[in-house]
């Protein structure tokens, strides 16, 4: 029995708390008292153990993605490896860049498949999966910044929608990024496929050489980080709009990529205030507003 | 493997920490070599000490649950209460507790302050700026060089002008700039025609790269008066150098009364009463804020029929970090001499009776607006009810001078904070917390929420999602009843 998994519902009384190491989720579903019960029982039964379970493989999964058909054992480890995989053959990707996706999409798996719920959502430290009922939707609040809980804009997932996942990546946020946007949010199917996208395309809104951006390799700051040598911005001077725009460009232009290939369906780019959102046909989504309405202001 | 990294065992991802560093969960970190757990929502224990607070996480996502515990030993702070994500629901929360027979209700919330900025007090000598000049921050203008105090130069910085009346980028760099002072970062400001400051809540200000170390002991004519007893029989004058007021031993009432002659010095600037100079150079970085580097720069020649040779004379700074000793030549010009250890002892003496110089942040804001409503139906009445003293006002737990007259404006020093108490929205404005705490029945008559009071024996304290501190010592403890009653 895993002791260090906490699992107690938030004094709200709605929502599930889970945490366990680095893996901390919310989860809240809607439907009947009774199989919010058991989506509930579900979420922490299946939650117990997944952090040794991904650990029993961690070498792994910080590994580029390989595609040569070795597959790991874990059902979680195998969503990780399938959302980075698109990407394995251009760039280096570890499956560890969709992990919070994946593991949010399980958990809701368990959910929906042992109760019927109206909506219910999993949200693993703003990488999102959630499930829709026909008729019923999702607003979802977007940050500029990760370490900074201000909400830019919102988007609405209805039922009808291909979206069931969200995941917001940016170089001040919680993992490291090879990039200068301070967040980057997608829309695409699955959780772990907006988790890995997020990560690259965070990763492709960049400058390269530029002198206000601090790089320092990743193992310098956690000797045992996936990316080893590789340089993570650490601080980001101040930049010119010309140079903003650039750098949303070389994103923006990899999102395009995505999109066009299914891959994601919208993503938002954050950039020092700039805000630049892709997505044909799907961009509609995503509503861009000062938002500070729902707080007193004094 | 890194060897100044520890492994964290606190998981089985077994993460190498770096010292300064988190793990990957971000929970645990290295600090100097210890592995720490560390928390963000906040609530003041009240403790004997400042000390260690740790009791379970806080979620990742910043989510706050709606709750919050208020209790005779607990007062819980708004810092954190109001932001969410992802579904971003803050509420007022408004908790009752019986505190000494008595039922306390603490409001709790965190307002968005447009009408707001910090005073900054920089203990220094030195020229910052005129008075009234633009001060920068990452190039945009963010406040004024306001009055000189005693000893120190007040900055005025944010305000809703800089905030909202300018560009989006000076906007931002107001808001950048307010919240790294009133969380207790260090912040460069540039004053146009002036100096460049490295400025920190409860830090020694760095002026143009050097770090000011002594608040002055007073004004040059006020050194005298201090000193002049231990000068007397020791030295035959002594001018203490102040780009404000500049002191004269032999001419000042000080050393008129001890009987010191005069010694034929003559002085540059304007004299305003005997021994008492102004403006003997021009306001600088160097000598008592002046811009002088050789201190006989300020004096005129000796009175032949006055001075005689072998006139000792002393010069010192209002900090004692500048001093030059002169005897006078058969010429009568003075000429510099190693200084002799019987005024060694005085300059010595001038530096100890400095304080160490500071900056320090107080921050200001209007809380006279919407927020009121959340706390009662007739915003009005929470005003007066601040006003006659029955509600008490706290941000983040420490106390708060509430400015009189209309509305509620407050002040309160950052440092006396948590930290990190401070957010912001893109607005831009400023994100503070803020507390009201009043009796119940004074709640129930200025038409608070009485149906949204929720009683302390309802909520599991031992909750996640919150900090727990210790209570500052020197802070009020905001539950206490006042002394001397109302």
């Amino acid at each position: 029995m895993n002791r260090r998994a906490q699992i107690r519902m938030l004094t709200d009384g709605r929502r599930l708390h889970m945490q366990d190491g680095p893996i901390d989720v919310i989860v809240e579903a809607f439907g009947k008292a009774g199989e919010i019960d058991l989506a509930y029982r579900a979420a922490a039964a299946r939650f117990v153990g997944i952090l040794d379970e991904l650990c029993g493989e961690l070498e792994f999964l910080r590994r580029p993605a390989c595609t040569d058909g070795n597959l790991p054992s874990g059902a979680i480890a195998r969503r990780m490896l399938a959302a980075v995989r698109p990407y394995a053959a251009q760039t280096f990707i570890t499956p560890m860049a969709a992990v919070a996706g994946a593991v949010a999409e399980e958990i809701l798996e368990a959910m929906t498949s042992t109760a019927t719920l109206l909506r219910a959502y999993v949200n693993d430290g703003g990488d999102i999966a959630f499930h829709l009922q026909p008729r019923e939707t999702f607003i979802v609040g977007m940050v500029e910044r990760p370490d900074r809980a201000s909400l830019f804009g919102t988007t609405t997932i209805q039922s009808g929608d291909p979206i069931r996942g969200i995941a917001t990546s940016g170089w001040r946020g919680r993992s490291f990024s090879l990039g200068i946007a301070d967040a980057v949010t997608v829309l695409a199917d699955t959780a772990a496929m907006a988790d890995a996208a997020a990560t690259l395309v965070a990763n492709a809104v960049d400058l390269p050489g530029h002198p206000s951006v601090g790089r320092v390799p990743a193992c310098e700051l956690a000797p045992d980080s996936d990316l080893g040598e590789r340089l993570v911005t650490q601080s980001v001077g101040e930049l010119t709009p010309g140079e903003i725009g650039d750098a949303l460009e070389a994103g923006g232009r990899i999102a395009e990529a995505l999109c066009g290939s299914g891959l994601i369906r919208a993503a938002a780019l954050n950039l020092q205030g700039e805000t630049r959102v892709i997505g044909a046909g799907w961009s509609q989504l995503v509503e861009i507003s000062v938002c500070d309405r729902s707080m007193v202001h004094a | 493997m890194a060897d100044d990294a520890i492994r964290c065992d606190a998981c089985p991802v077994l993460c190498y920490i770096k010292p300064g560093r988190t793990g990957s969960c971000d929970r645990y970190a290295n600090a100097d070599g210890q592995l720490v757990r560390l928390d963000p929502h906040v609530l003041l224990e009240r403790a004997v000490s400042r000390g260690d607070t740790v009791v379970p996480f806080l979620e990742k996502s910043r989510e706050w649950d709606g709750a919050l515990v208020s209790g005779e030993e607990t007062f819980v702070t708004a810092i954190g209460a109001g932001t969410t994500y992802p579904d971003y629901k803050p509420a007022p929360f408004i908790i009752s507790s019986e505190i000494a027979g008595v039922d306390m209700v603490t409001v709790v919330t965190e307002g968005i302050f447009s009408y707001c900025g910090v005073k900054l007090k920089i203990d220094t000598d030195r020229h910052l700026g005129a008075e009234c000049s633009t001060v920068l921050a990452q190039g945009e203008a963010v406040g004024h060089v306001t009055t000189n105090e005693y000893g120190s130069q007040m900055l005025s910085l944010g305000g809703v002008r800089h905030l909202t009346g300018g560009s989006r980028h000076e906007g931002t760099a107001t808001c950048d700039t307010l919240l790294n002072l009133c969380n207790g970062k260090a912040v460069e400001l540039k004053i146009e025609n002036g100096a460049t400051i490295i400025v920190q809540a409860n830090h020694a200000p760095i002026v143009g790269g050097v770090q000011e170390e002594r608040m002055r002991v007073g004004c040059g004519s006020a050194t005298i008066g201090m000193f002049a007893k231990q000068w007397f029989g020791k030295v035959d004058e002594v001018v203490v150098v102040d780009d404000h007021i500049t002191g004269v031993l032999s001419e000042h009432q000080a050393g008129k009364l001890l009987g010191v002659p005069e010694s034929g010095i003559t002085m540059k600037g304007r004299r305003s009463t005997p021994g008492r100079y102004f403006r003997v150079a021009e306001p600088g970085t160097s000598w008592g804020g002046t811009n002088i580097a050789d201190p006989l720069s300020i004096l005129g020649p000796f009175d032949r029929e006055v001075a005689r040779p072998g006139l000792r004379l002393l010069m010192v700074s209002t900090t004692g970090e500048h001093y030059a000793y002169f005897e006078l030549d058969d010429a009568l010009h003075p000429v510099e001499r190693e200084l002799p250890d019987a005024l060694r002892e005085s300059v010595a003496r001038i530096r100890e009776n400095c304080e160490p110089a500071l900056c320090t942040v107080l921050f200001m804001g209007g809380a006279g607006g919407s927020l009121r409503a959340g706390v009662t139906e007739n915003p009005v009445k929470l005003t007066h009810s601040v006003r006659d003293a029955l509600t008490r006002v706290t941000c983040g737990g420490a106390p708060v001078y509430v400015w009189p007259g209309g509305g509620i404006t407050i002040m309160a020093d950052v440092s006396r904070m948590p930290e990190n108490a401070f957010g912001y929205v893109p607005t831009p404005a400023l994100v503070a917390p803020i507390e009201f705490t009043l009796t119940l029945s004074d709640y129930a008559t200025l038409g608070g929420y009485m149906d949204h009071v929720r009683p302390l024996s309802s909520i599991n304290r031992d909750e996640e999602s919150r900090r727990r501190l210790a209570a500052r010592p020197d802070n009020p403890w905001p539950l206490a009843s006042e002394k001397g009653g109302k």
